[in-house]
């Protein structure tokens, strides 16, 4: 029933509530408009001022909700769960950490052209494959590259073999491993242990500087938006449509005339340069690199967020990276003993209890809710009470269906 | 100089010399003459003897506590003077007596003498400090001497050191024969050092002789061939004992993961488990048996079994019973349980690593070549593991048990219908799993770190045992762990560590590729998920 002139974006624009919308709005208001002022001009000391921390806290969590999501791209629609997508993430970190190191020209503490850590080892001139990281473009396009090309050749072996499931996950954990042994070797040329810090510019301006972390945060954000609005399309279009299928029965998409081999590995690697751009983003707002971001467990809390949040929801990784991260924040500083067993704990309560996590559960709930009122007959009470419900469910799943 | 030790030494070495009543006068006149090499040969002479006195003479010579007064030396203890040919008091001291002159040559012998007469000490430190110090001073002479002490000695560090120095004297011999026979005598050796020494008798300038340079040539292919065939023989015992350590962390994930099919990301921390469990029955053993001490790990053989057992049991109670349909979500929730279980480690026993002893007669070696001792407890944790197998493959072989976990395996629905417990048999099997998993974490104890993050050390390497093996399979586990053991071994020696490590995962990765049910596969038809 698709009409003469049906563009590509189409089904997105169905499938998202007015709702989404909203949400969106407000969050990019807050993002571009308010943080901002309350950062830059309300003055410090006042109540409204937000601290350095807040911005840097807020601007690292947008960069994890962006590495949920690209999880959630890969976990939720193609049933691919990663345990390396801390590689993804670290590499896009090293890309852009490099330009950066190099950023920092004679401010270092041995004032010399090369980085401190070249200087300790006692090397001469860059690597070659440090050649060209000066220009910031060069390091953005490597951002992309590195990550991108490392998933698809990697997820080409891996998805042309039919490597699936659990095996994935356990290969792609031996790979972040190996890498991780690797950036630990003061001879790759990446600052060994302590990886690459104490930044001093970036496009010119200072690093810490308030004009530039609140510009830092904004960019995260946006990329953020942008990158839910671009899996949002994809995941409503006929490639989702595909990659669910595969997640649900690969044989029987197989036999179907489908090859899901390209469909795996779009979405593969796609999610991996997400990753890539996140850990660019999140490197300044840091200050540090280093080795430890590839750990295996690092890994499995990125998969936890989804989890938290629901998965193959989009918008439940970007909550659960958030609730996660801000648990973490505050429990490590209120108990810093119970942490691990608080994360260990909602490892397990959400995959028994919670499977469709939060965003599942406050969908029951709603749908729990609308039951008995449309039961009782009182629909103009049941529509006020939840206000949206009622669209998202027309324009959404019930087109999806038809289309 | 350590004159007690010397002094135990000399008395030591009497035993064996034939006992000499007192020193020889005419010995005694030549160390007071006025040529050096009068002197040097009187010291030769007295450190062959190998006589309390003599010892005591050239000790007093080294520490100047001789003086000469005519053809007669004088040895000064505390304040009294002997006359050191007959022993008897000299008081008042003569006239113009006064020490004698030592050359740095002559003094270099007299080093080199005291140093082989150091040899027969019973310390084994400093024999072996005598018998470095030899190897640089010993002079031609001083071989026979060498000899005798290389005759009773039964250290073999001592032993190479000794044989080294025999050698060493000889070839500073003038007697061109002399130098071939010790060139050849080095070429039974099989150490890196004598490899040093022989390379340089190539070099015409260092020897003249072109026959003893033809001799050192064979001795040192010889030498080359034996070093070679040392480092392979202890390159593959090391790449086997790896091996057997990855096979007994591999080995519960065989069964749970390989055989139920359950992603256990908390197999690492039942290692742990099993490692502290060997710690806490070791200092049970020393508050409560401190004369059992030796014995503890025998005793923590059943305790980090059941320990491991019943964590396993907990688990899959509470948590793995409900995820066997969802592999992804198992894997989750296990790595929330390793969580739980590091942070209690780290509540209970601390953050930092904890110390578990070596029993005695689990330390030292055999040596098998001279250049490759193989230690005793990597041969015992092989051996440990071999048993570990064994049972394991006769538990689910050959016992009832073990045919319930193999039905359930083959055909869950079927075998709940012919009456097999399902659900007790997966507790039992999961149990069992990581009961296993707490012995090896028990061995992993004696080799290595016990801490809180232990198990996170050993789980990428683990899964890849079993993924490499295939799943369901215990004898592709053996062959992927020794494999895997003997392959990282001899890719360090080329590489480094870090580096093997990598590759071998980037092997792995790539055999999957190829291969990915393993290198041992079910026989039979699946269907695809």
């Amino acid at each position: 029933m698709s009409g003469p002139r049906r563009s590509l974006l189409t089904p997105l624009f169905q499938a998202t509530p007015r709702r989404g919308w909203i949400a969106f709005g407000v969050v990019a208001t807050l993002a571009f408009v308010v943080v901002p002022l309350l950062h830059l001009v309300v003055p410090a000391g006042h109540v409204f001022h937000l601290s350095d921390y807040t911005v840097a806290l807020a601007g690292k969590l947008a960069c994890y909700a962006l590495v949920a999501v690209a999880l959630d791209l890969v976990w939720g629609q193609a049933g691919i769960l990663s345990l390396g997508h801390g590689l993804f993430f670290a590499l896009g970190g090293y890309c852009f950490g490099m330009y950066l190191m190099r950023a920092i020209g004679h401010d270092g503490v041995y004032q010399s052209d090369l980085p401190d850590f070249m200087v300790f080892l006692d090397w001469k001139r860059y690597p070659w494959y440090w050649t060209g990281t000066e220009h910031a473009a060069w390091a953005l396009v490597l951002v992309v590259l590195v990550p991108g090309l490392l998933a698809f050749v990697f997820g080409w072996f891996a998805f042309r073999s039919r490597i699936r499931g659990v095996y994935l996950s356990i290969i792609t954990q031996a790979l972040t491993y190996a890498a991780m042994l690797l950036f630990f070797r003061n001879e790759t040329g990446f600052g060994g242990n302590n990886g690459f810090t104490d930044f001093k510019r970036i496009f010119g301006f200072p690093v810490a500087a308030p004009g530039t972390r609140v510009a830092l945060f904004a960019a995260s954000v946006a990329v953020l938006l942008a990158t839910l609005l671009l899996c949002r399309w994809l995941v409503t279009s006929r490639f989702g449509r595909v990659l669910r299928a595969i997640r649900d029965g690969e044989s029987r998409v197989r036999c179907l005339g489908y090859d899901p081999l390209w469909y795996k590995l779009f979405a593969w690697t796609l999610s991996a340069v997400i990753c890539g751009v996140a850990g660019a983003l999140y490197v300044p707002q840091v200050g540090i690199i280093n080795p430890s971001e590839m750990s295996t467990a690092n890994s499995i809390e990125i998969a936890i967020w989804v989890a938290v949040g629901g998965r193959g929801t989009l918008v439940g990784a970007v909550i659960g990276a958030l609730v996660v991260n801000l648990a973490k924040s505050w429990f490590t500083v209120a108990f810093p003993t119970l942490w691990l067993f608080f994360l260990g704990l909602i490892f397990v309560a959400v995959t028994l209890f919670l499977p469709d996590g939060l965003v599942g559960l406050a969908t029951r709930l709603r749908a729990r809710r609308r039951v008995p009122a449309r039961a009782s007959g009182s629909g103009a009470g049941a529509t006020a009470a939840v206000p949206g419900a009622g669209t998202a469910n027309g324009t959404g799943s019930g087109k999806e269906v038809v289309a | 100089m350590r004159p007690v030790s010397i002094t135990i030494a000399v008395l030591m070495a009497l035993a064996l010399a034939p006992p000499a009543s007192a020193l020889d006068a005419s010995l005694v006149k030549r160390l007071v003459a006025d040529d050096s090499d009068e002197k040097i040969a009187a010291i030769h002479a007295l450190s062959l003897a190998a006589t309390p006195e003599a010892a005591a003479l050239l000790q007093a010579l080294s520490e100047e506590r001789v003086l000469a007064a005519g053809d007669r030396l004088l040895v000064t203890q505390g304040d009294t003077l002997r006359d050191a040919a007959t022993g008897q008091v000299v008081s008042p001291a003569p006239e113009g007596a006064e020490a004698p002159t030592l050359n740095n040559r002559v003094r270099r012998e007299l080093e080199g003498s005291l140093a082989a007469l150091r040899v027969f000490d019973p310390d084994r430190r400093v024999r072996l400090a005598a018998a470095k110090l030899l190897g640089e001073a010993a002079s031609p002479e001083l071989a026979p001497l060498i000899e005798r002490a290389l005759a009773k000695e039964a250290d073999p560090a001592v032993k190479e050191l000794l044989t080294l120095a025999d050698a060493q004297a000889r070839l500073r011999s003038d007697d061109p024969k002399a130098r071939l026979a010790a060139v050849q005598a080095l070429g039974e050796a099989a150490t890196p050092n004598v490899k040093t020494i022989l390379t340089g008798l190539l070099d015409p300038a260092a020897e003249v002789d072109a026959g003893v340079r033809a001799a050192a040539q064979v001795s040192l292919v010889a030498i080359e061939r034996r070093l070679l065939l040392a480092d392979v023989v202890s390159r593959v015992f090391s790449g086997l004992s790896l091996g057997s350590i990855l096979l007994l962390a591999a080995l519960g994930l065989a069964i749970t993961y390989g055989i139920m099919g359950v992603i256990n990301m908390a197999h690492g921390e039942l290692l742990m488990v099993g490692a502290y469990s060997g710690y806490a029955v070791q200092v049970w053993f020393r508050n409560h048996f401190p004369a059992a001490q030796d014995w503890y790990v025998v005793a923590a053989l059943p305790v980090a079994f059941a320990a491991a057992f019943t964590a396993g049991v907990i688990m899959e109670r509470l948590v793995i019973r409900f995820l066997y349909k969802r592999p992804l979500e198992s894997l989750l929730a296990t790595w929330g349980l390793s969580l739980v279980l590091i942070q209690a480690a780290r509540v209970v026993f601390g953050a930092q690593n904890v110390q578990v002893a070596n029993p005695s007669w689990l330390s030292g070696g055999i040596a098998v070549l001279p250049n490759a001792v193989l230690p005793w407890n990597r041969i015992i944790i092989i051996a440990f593991s071999m048993g570990v197998l064994l049972i394991t493959w006769l538990l689910l072989s050959r016992t009832r048990l073990g045919m319930f976990v193999r039905a359930v395996t083959q055909n869950r629905g079927m075998a709940g219908a012919v009456g097999v417990p399902t659900g007790r048999v997966d507790t039992l099997a999961f149990g069992l799993g990581a009961g296993i998993a707490g012995l090896g974490g028990l061995a992993l104890s004696q080799i290595s770190n016990v801490g809180p993050d232990m198990g996170q050390l050993y789980i990428v390497d683990s899964f890849m045992v079993v993924v490499l093996g295939g799943v369901g399979q215990l004898a592709g586990a053996v062959l992927a762990a020794a494999g895997l053991g003997v392959f990282a071994k001899f890719l360090e020696g080329m590489t480094g560590a870090v580096i093997a490590k990598i590759l071998v995962l980037a092997f792995i990765i790539v055999f999957i590729q190829k291969r990915p049910q393993g290198l041992f596969a079910l026989k039979g038809r699946f269907v695809e998920s």
